[in-house]
C-alpha cells in the first residue's frame, strides 16, 4: 500500500516541481532580460518521470514479484496454490535474466528437534527449487540453504508463531 | 511444605549467586527417594562461610532423583564430625546416611581446608564393634574460586559410595544461547552442569547448532552458519583453535563424536537428501552410511562404537533406527508414539532416550531396549535435544518455560525435574560433557 501511495504522490509532485522551475525563470525579469541579451532563447532541463525499481518490476512481473515468502503447512513441504503466483513471477524474472542468482532459504517452526528441522527446512527449499526449475529456471541459478528452526521471523512460541516461521524465503 | 522449602532453597541460591546466568528452579520434588542428611558444614574461621557446601551437595544429590536430603529444620543436632553423633536420633527420622564437614582458612590466603565425612546411620545405630559407620573421610585444600567445583566433587564421592555408580556432578554442559539484543546473537556457551560458571566459547552473527563433546572433553564439534551456509567445525576449548571439518553444498549437520575420539558421525545432503556419513577427523576420509530417498539424520554412536542410532523417515513418519557398522544391518527401534526423534543410547547400553511425540506434544522418553517399553519422563509440550549425563543418572533437555526456551533437568527415573531458565536470551541444544576428571 505504502509503495503505491508514494509513487502516486510522486506522479503528482514531479510535474508540479517542473512547473515551479519554469515559472521561477520567467519571474525574475532582470535575469530573463540579461539572458536575452546573451542568447535569443533559453532552454531548461526537465526531469523524466521515473518509476521506482520495484514499480518497474511489478509492471513486468505483477505485484507478486515483491513477495519473497512462501509459507507451508505443519510438517508439509508442498507448495499451496496461493503461493504459485509468487513463484511464477520469480521464475519469469530468472528465466529473463539467466545471470541472476537466487538463494532459497528453508525454515521450520520450533516443533521437533533442531537437527530434524534442518532437514525439513531443506525439503521446503528443495520443493521451491523444483517448482522454479519446472518453470524453466536453470539449476545453477539456484542455491539452497536450510536454517531449520534457527532463524524464526516470529520469536513467540505458539500456533501463530509456528505458522509464520514455517517458510521458504527468496533472496537475490 | 516439602516443595515450598525446596523452592525457598533455590531462591536463596539464586540471590547468593546473582552473577550466574542460569538458576535451577525445582519443578517437582520426590518423596520416595533415599533420605539423607547433609548437615551445613561448620565454619571454623572468622566472618562468613565462603560457600554453602551443604546446599550445593544437597541440590546435586536431589537432582539424581535417588536422594531426598532432609531439611535443616528436621535436624535436632548439627554435628560437624563423626566423634559426636547420636545415630539413634538420625535412624528414628529415617535418615540413611549423613554428610558432614568442617571448613577453615588454610595457611595461604584465599585458600580453605575442607574436611568431610560420610556416615552410614544403620551401621552406626547397631554399634557393632569392628564395623565403622564412617564410609569415607577426606580433607583437601581448595582455592576460593574452586569451592563450588569442590562441592560437586564431594557430591560425586558421596553418590558413588552410596550407589556404586560414578557421580557426574563435576561435569559441564555446552549449549546454544540466542540473545537477540546482542550484536552477536548466536552464542555457544558452557557452564557447570547446574548452570553456574557460565562461559562464552564462540559467538556469531549467524546461527550455531548441535554442539557435541569429544570423549576427552577437550573439544567441541558444532555447526556454524558464519559463511551463510552450514559447516561443521571442531574447536579446542583450551587453545581456542578451530578447524573446519566439512563444507559441502547444502546440509552439513548434526556432528556426533565417536567414543574413540577419531571420527565424527554427521549428516550431509550433498547427494540429494540428508544422509548419515562418518568422517575420519585426521584423514578427512568420508564414508557414507545410509542410502535412501528420505530424511536420515541425528546420528549418535552406541557406547561400544560398533553401531549408530539415527532418525529416519524410511517407514513414513520419523522413527529411530540402529545400523551395525560392520554388517550394515539396520533395525527399527521405536514403535510407540506418533513419531520419535533425537535418539541416544544410555551409557550402560540398556535404554534409548528419545524425543517422542504424543498428541502433538514432544516429550523426553526412555525406552527399555530389551522389553521395548517406553516411559515418558517429561510433561511439557516442547521438550527436545535430550543429552544424558555420563553416568546415565540424569538427562538435560531444552523446553519452553515461561514463554522462553530454556534448559531443564530430569532424573533418569523421571522422579526429579528442575528448570534452568536463561537470564538473558533463550537457551537450547544442551550437550552434557563426558567425565572431566
Amino acid at each position: 500500500m505504502n509503495l503505491s501511495m508514494i509513487s502516486k504522490s510522486l506522479l503528482i509532485a514531479l510535474p508540479m516541481l517542473a512547473l515551479g522551475a519554469c515559472s521561477s525563470v520567467s519571474d525574475s525579469d532582470s535575469d530573463a532580460m540579461s539572458a536575452e541579451t546573451n542568447a535569443a532563447v533559453q532552454t531548461n532541463v526537465i526531469e523524466a518521470l521515473e518509476l521506482t525499481p520495484e514499480e518497474i518490476l511489478v509492471q513486468q512481473y505483477t505485484a507478486a514479484i515483491l513477495e519473497t515468502t512462501i509459507n507451508f503447512e505443519f510438517d508439509q513441504s508442498s507448495i499451496a496454490p496461493r503461493f504459485t503466483i509468487i513463484l511464477d513471477a520469480h521464475a519469469k524474472l530468472l528465466v529473463d535474466n539467466p545471470d541472476k542468482l537466487l538463494v532459497i532459504e528453508g525454515h521450520a517452526d520450533e516443533q521437533g528437534t533442531p537437527e530434524y528441522n534442518i532437514a525439513l527446512g531443506e525439503r521446503r527449499a528443495n520443493s521451491v527449487a523444483t517448482y522454479l526449475e519446472n518453470m524453466g529456471v536453470a539449476t545453477n541459478q539456484l542455491t539452497i540453504v536450510s536454517y531449520g528452526e534457527e532463524k524464526p521471523v516470529n520469536f513467540g512460541h505458539g500456533l501463530a508463531a509456528n505458522a509464520e516461521n514455517r517458510r521458504a524465503e527468496l533472496a537475490y | 511444605m516439602f516443595l515450598r522449602l525446596l523452592l525457598s532453597i533455590s531462591f536463596l541460591m539464586a540471590s547468593a549467586q546473582a552473577s550466574a546466568r542460569l538458576e535451577i528452579l525445582i519443578t517437582e520434588g520426590i518423596n520416595s527417594a533415599r533420605s539423607i542428611a547433609i548437615i551445613p558444614f561448620k565454619w571454623l574461621g572468622a566472618g562468613t562461610k565462603p560457600e554453602n557446601f551443604a546446599t550445593i551437595i544437597g541440590n546435586d544429590l536431589r537432582s539424581s532423583g535417588q536422594f531426598s536430603p532432609i531439611s535443616i529444620d528436621k535436624m535436632a543436632k548439627t554435628p560437624s564430625n563423626s566423634q559426636n553423633v547420636d545415630y539413634a536420633l538420625w535412624h528414628k527420622i529415617g535418615v540413611e546416611a549423613i554428610v558432614m564437614g568442617e571448613v577453615k582458612p588454610a595457611s595461604k590466603a584465599g585458600e580453605y581446608t575442607i574436611t568431610y565425612e560420610l556416615l552410614d546411620v544403620v551401621t552406626g545405630n547397631m554399634g557393632m564393634p569392628g564395623y565403622s559407620p564412617v564410609l569415607d573421610k577426606r580433607s583437601s585444600t581448595v582455592k576460593t574460586e574452586k569451592l563450588r567445583q569442590f562441592s560437586h566433587r564431594i557430591s560425586d564421592v558421596v553418590y558413588e559410595k552410596l550407589t556404586g555408580v560414578r557421580g557426574a556432578f563435576l561435569t559441564r554442559i555446552a549449549y546454544i544461547a540466542v540473545d537477540r539484543s546482542s550484536s552477536y546473537p548466536y552464542q555457544l556457551r558452557i557452564s557447570d552442569y547446574d548452570g553456574f560458571g557460565e562461559k562464552l566459547v564462540l559467538r556469531s552473527k549467524q546461527p550455531i547448532m548441535s554442539p557435541s563433546w569429544s570423549p576427552d572433553g577437550r573439544q567441541l564439534a558444532y555447526v556454524s552458519f558464519e559463511k551463510k551456509r552450514s559447516q561443521v567445525y571442531i574447536q579446542n576449548l583450551y587453545t581456542q583453535k578451530r578447524e573446519l571439518m566439512t563444507s559441502f553444498p547444502k546440509i552439513n549437520g548434526a556432528p556426533n563424536w565417536s567414543p574413540d575420539g577419531e571420527k565424527l558421525a554427521l549428516v550431509l545432503s550433498k547427494d540429494g537428501q540428508p544422509e548419515i556419513y562418518i568422517l575420519n577427523i585426521k584423514s578427512k576420509a568420508l564414508q557414507r552410511i545410509t542410502r535412501n530417498r528420505v530424511i536420515d539424520t541425528e546420528p549418535s554412536w552406541t557406547p561400544d562404537g560398533k553401531s549408530l542410532i539415527f532418525t529416519s523417515e524410511r517407514g513414513g513418519r520419523p522413527q529411530i533406527y540402529q545400523i551395525d557398522l560392520t554388517s550394515y544391518k539396520t533395525k527399527r527401534l521405536t514403535w510407540e508414539g506418533e513419531l520419535n526423534l533425537g535418539g541416544t543410547i544410555t551409557p550402560d547400553g540398556d535404554s534409548l532416550v528419545v524425543v517422542s511425540r504424543h498428541n502433538g506434544n514432544y516429550k523426553i522418553s526412555v525406552q527399555d531396549l530389551d522389553s521395548g517399553d517406553l516411559r515418558t519422563l517429561t510433561k511439557t509440550k516442547l521438550d527436545e535435544s535430550p543429552s544424558i549425563a555420563p553416568n546415565g543418572s540424569m538427562i538435560m533437555y531444552s523446553t519452553v518455560y515461561q514463554g522462553k526456551k530454556g534448559l531443564a533437568l530430569v532424573s533418569m527415573d523421571g522422579r526429579f525435574k528442575a528448570n534452568i531458565p536463561a537470564k538473558n536470551g533463550e537457551v537450547k541444544s544442551p550437550a552434557w560433557s563426558p567425565f572431566l576428571n
